[in-house]
């Protein structure tokens, strides 16, 4: 826009129903806005959001022939494209508009009509005297790569990559343990319907080894991620497996000919319930179904001194390489999803429960594990005596709904508790006890799944559990597990014995949840669950564009919602990849280089390391794909020398001499 | 034809920019033999009377020192405004305030009270202060008025150019002398020195590090510094990201750091602002007690950061100086 060419501005106030034109006197906004100079039409009308709103702007722009256009209405984050494209549909350049929020910063915190409408007045002169200087822009348009990486292969992770796979994209799935399924492979059966966890999940799990569009890298973790929306490059670190993956076919052989004799290391797949040996494989029904090596328990990879007799069982299928080596592979895709799950509560933070000193004492995963068919005991519960148990008792919110520990309801274990109970009435006819706060059964089929526990026999004792011992003040508490709780119900303590006490132990943000949130440049809630964009309207999106969350890794939830969390991500992915570009808003931040004296003190402060140092010129850059224009660098630049589309110094003064020229 | 008039003043100053004249060695002889030195108190014998006496506009450039305070200051300033084409405000008192500008942080009267009575050296039994008229014999003595603020020139005159420094050095004199006398001026209300940061010209430049976080501030004469590592790699609280090179690295190379005597670039309207949000943006704290343990290495941080240019930073003045400060400098 050249200087001599006058500038003629239209201004429009919007009443949002009543929202805004309860406090705020819009016609007297309207009238005092057009004694400003530049302003050509003034106007306020009832909805601006509306099509005749927005058809206004657009005749005023060519019967007036406007070079500027301020709409005071509500926030930008609500309406700021609407009146671009308005703006746009009249042949101006969108970014010769302004926006004043008198809704959410003035009529909804005010109530004084004479002071909020002055208020307005003044933001509205502001807005008047800024977008004088606005200059046009030009949004940016960046390609999308189409492959997609998902990190983590529990159910989210696994559904997401599957969804993706189908539509026909390329897919990295990564997976830190040796086998992908997370927590739900090692559950039993699944609330409400109790349909076999085993039977819904390893169908999924082998698609996804089969699937030709996926990449399944399992004993693999995600390093580094640089790069912006459309355009990552990833480094995954895959560790040493010490077995090639593509050769094993999972015969066990090997496992039989290792020179331990006798499994002796714990299995964590079933808590160290069971022992493995040095070489195994994680679980049954594992994806990909090949062994893997401990570098810290193999005697061959410790000291160099075995006699190799696995080498020798798998003979000329040659699967076992001990002289592998760590991998670092770069990949390229163009969104991720971050599907990376919880970690459970440690029982151990609540020494009243008496986890770790009571041998009965043990976790919802624990009894998960004993009544498996596939686990330790082959599905039949026993004490650690060997005897079946007579009195079972579950303790719920245990780490949740707590100020001590987590705050936070962790939302699947009052049904993970109602199924364990009324499996164990199945299978032991034991007198099962629910001690709960609050039973939350808010799911579609829970509400009757609870009324199911009650018609088998379970009862519910409600009251937060003070403690649990062994002390036996009556011959009936000899030898048994002793709670004492208030129920509060009844309005009394009761000491209740039992020879099994289940604790409902809830979720926590995995223990390096931090870590990957730098990785990916997330926010975290102060809880260290990861931030999605909003909380109603982009539940899997993050404040990384083209990084989508799913799962448990947002906050707990259970397997339905995971699956429904997962393929919504997908979607998002999907319509990123789709779309073939992405628009980038053009208010970013731009070093004036021959002012740049590269002193480098904008780089450590970028949160989305868009900036670098171009050591040839001795200045910084900043990359414009990377830049979301959150202006940290150009308020810190110590010489001034860092710009921003949108927001430069003589617009962001201007403002604020239209509000002092207010008042 | 006759050779160009120069003149030389000062204000509210120590006296370096006058001794950076004299600094200027042999070069001065080729300058005087140049333009007519018609004014210069602090070396030649002129009054206030011959420059009066001079009509309007009749000296190329006046160059002018110091910061103001005194009426007196003010006044000269204003004459010489009139009797020359060019006023050039000479060194980082005349551009930003200096180091007197300091004074901005405390009243007229704490100042006087202080000087003329708190002072440990000081004997006043009668608490004598300086006043504008005084009778004494039949005769009446006065003296220029102690003005509640200090104050740059350009915010009592038009400026038409700036030679920053504390004091400018002789290269950039000579190069503003000599683009004077041929008339190669850049657009005016210029900073006669180069719109780029220290950092530029700066030998320790390399050795900064892209990533930098301060998790303690250490003072120059509390440690001992590297020689060629950047000061602020080092935690020393360096203002050369803020400051206007064109002095050719001098501290530096003497392995002290950037005090900020150039002023900001002329895209910064507040130089301690921008150090400040620089560097605490970087502060490697989370807590507010670990924030306040990061701090405490700058015990002083006006001093630190506005050492040269509290007067022509966007506060001005500390907001406990009262009223009559804010009064005379509307």
């Amino acid at each position: 826009m050249s200087n001599d060419e006058s500038i003629r501005t239209g201004f429009y106030v919007c009443h949002c129903g009543h929202n805004i034109s309860d406090v705020v006197d819009c016609t007297a906004v309207a009238r005092y806005a057009s004694t400003l100079a530049g302003v050509m039409v003034s106007r306020d009308y009832k909805y601006m959001c509306s099509s005749p709103g927005q058809e206004l702007i657009r005749q005023d722009i060519l019967e007036h022939k406007l070079n500027r256009v301020v709409v005071a209405s509500c926030s930008p984050l609500l309406h700021e494209h609407t009146f671009r494209n308005a703006v746009a549909a009249g042949g101006l350049n969108p970014f010769l508009f302004q926006m004043v929020n008198i809704r959410e910063h003035d009529a909804w915190v005010h109530a004084d009509r004479a002071a909020a409408t002055a208020k307005a007045q003044a933001l509205v002169s502001a807005a008047i005297r800024r977008v004088a200087l606005h200059k046009p822009l030009q949004a940016t348009r960046a390609p999308i790569h189409p492959d997609v990486l998902v990190v983590g292969g529990g159910i989210a992770g696994i559904h997401a990559a599957l969804t993706l796979a189908n539509a026909g994209k390329k897919v990295y799935l990564v997976e830190r343990q040796p086998s992908i399924g997370g927590h739900m492979a090692q559950f039993d059966k699944t609330f409400p319907t109790l349909d076999c966890a085993a039977c819904i999940l390893t169908p999924k799990m082998s698609a996804v080894r089969s699937h030709k569009n996926i990449v399944l890298w399992t004993y693999s973790e995600v390093a580094k991620v640089d790069g912006y929306v459309g355009n990552y490059t990833v480094t995954v670190r895959r560790k040493a497996r010490y077995v090639d993956e593509n050769l094993c076919v999972g015969c066990q052989e090997c496992i039989d000919a290792c020179v331990f004799k006798v499994p002796k290391f714990p299995d964590p797949f079933n808590l160290g319930m069971s022992m493995q040996k040095p070489i195994y494989i994680p679980f049954p029904q594992a994806v990909p179904q090949a062994a893997v090596i401990d570098p810290d328990r193999c005697i061959q990879l410790k000291t160099g001194k075995c006699k190799k007799t696995c080498v020798e069982a798998c003979a000329d299928r040659k699967a076992i390489n001990l002289n592998q080596k760590e991998q670092l592979l770069e990949i390229k895709v163009g969104s991720i999803i971050t599907a990376t799950g919880f970690k459970l509560f440690d029982a151990k933070r609540l020494p009243e429960y008496g986890y770790g000193r009571y041998p009965d004492v043990m976790t919802t995963i624990e009894l998960e594990r004993l009544v498996s068919s596939s686990g330790p005991t082959g599905g039949e519960l026993r004490l650690r005596s060997g005897k079946p148990p007579t009195a079972v008792g579950f303790i719920l919110c245990v780490g949740s709904r707590d100020m001590r520990t987590n705050r936070w309801c962790s939302r699947t274990c009052c049904m993970h508790s109602m199924k364990l109970a009324q499996i164990v009435r199945e299978r032991t006819g034991a007198q099962v006890t629910v001690f709960y706060i609050d039973i939350r059964a808010p799911g579609k089929g829970y509400e009757e799944f609870y009324d199911r526990s009650l018609q088998q026999g379970v009862q519910f004792v409600r009251g937060r559990v003070a403690e649990v011992s062994d002390c036996a003040l009556s011959p009936d508490e000899a030898g048994k597990l002793v709670i004492r709780v208030e129920d509060t119900l009844a309005g009394f303590v009761r000491r209740v014995p039992l020879d099994l006490v289940v604790l409902a132990v809830g979720m926590e943000p995995q223990a390096d949840a931090q870590e990957m949130r730098r990785i990916l440049n997330m926010s975290c809630s102060a809880e260290g669950w990861f931030l999605e964009k909003h909380p109603k309207m982009a539940p899997v999106s993050t404040f990384t564009d083209g990084v989508f969350i799913a799962g448990c890794c947002q906050g707990p939830k259970d397997i339905p919602d995971s699956i429904a969390q997962a393929g919504a991500a997908a979607a998002e992915a999907l319509a990123l990849i789709d779309a073939g570009g992405i628009d980038q808003e053009p208010n970013t931040a731009y070093i004036r280089g021959e002012e740049c004296s590269g002193c480098k003190s904008c780089i450590s402060l970028c949160p989305y390391a868009a900036i670098s140092f171009d050591a040839e010129k001795q200045k910084a850059v900043i990359n414009p794909a990377l830049c979301k224009g959150c202006g940290t660098c150009v308020a810190s630049c110590p010489s001034g020398s860092i710009g921003q589309n949108l927001f430069e110094d003589q617009e962001v003064f201007e403002e604020i001499n239209g509000v002092l020229d207010y008042v | 034809m006759d050779k160009p008039k120069i003149g030389f003043y000062w204000c509210a100053s120590c006296g370096g920019c006058e001794e950076a004249i004299v600094d200027l060695a042999e070069d001065i002889l080729r300058i005087t033999a140049a333009v007519d030195l018609v004014f210069w108190p602090v070396a030649l014998d002129f009054k206030k009377e011959d420059v009066l006496a001079m009509p309007n506009g009749s000296m190329a450039a006046v160059f002018i020192n110091g910061a103001v305070r005194t009426s007196e200051q003010e006044e000269m300033a204003s004459l010489l405004r009139a009797k020359s084409q060019f006023v050039i405000a000479f060194g980082a008192c005349a551009q930003l305030g200096g180091i007197p500008g300091l004074a901005n942080q405390f009243s007229r009267d704490s100042i006087l009270n202080y000087v003329y009575d708190g002072a440990p050296t000081v004997v006043n039994e009668k608490h004598v202060r300086p006043s504008v008229r005084c009778e004494d014999n039949n005769r009446t003595l006065t003296l220029p008025e102690f003005r509640s603020v200090v104050r740059t020139l350009e915010q009592i005159v038009h400026v038409d150019y700036f030679l920053p420094g504390c004091p400018p050095t002789p290269r950039l004199i000579t190069s503003a002398i000599d683009a004077l006398l041929t008339g190669k001026l850049p657009p005016p209300g210029s900073v006669l020195a180069p719109d780029v940061a220290l950092c530029d010209q700066c030998p320790r430049k390399k050795s900064k590090p892209e990533q930098i976080r301060f998790a303690a501030f250490k003072r120059p004469h509390l440690t001992s510094m590297d020689s060629d590592l950047c000061f602020l790699a080092q935690g020393v609280v360096c203002m050369g990201p803020a400051t206007r090179g064109g002095c050719e690295a001098l501290c530096p190379a003497a392995n002290m750091p950037c005090t900020g005597c150039f002023g900001p670039t002329s895209r910064v309207h507040d130089q301690g602002a921008k150090m400040l949000s620089s560097l605490s943006a970087a502060v490697d704290a989370k807590e507010s007690d670990q924030v306040d343990a990061v701090l405490a290495g700058i015990p002083d941080p006006v001093g630190t950061f506005y050492r040269y240019a509290l007067p022509a930073s966007l506060l001005r003045f500390s907001a406990n100086i009262g009223s009559a400060a804010v009064k005379e400098t509307l």
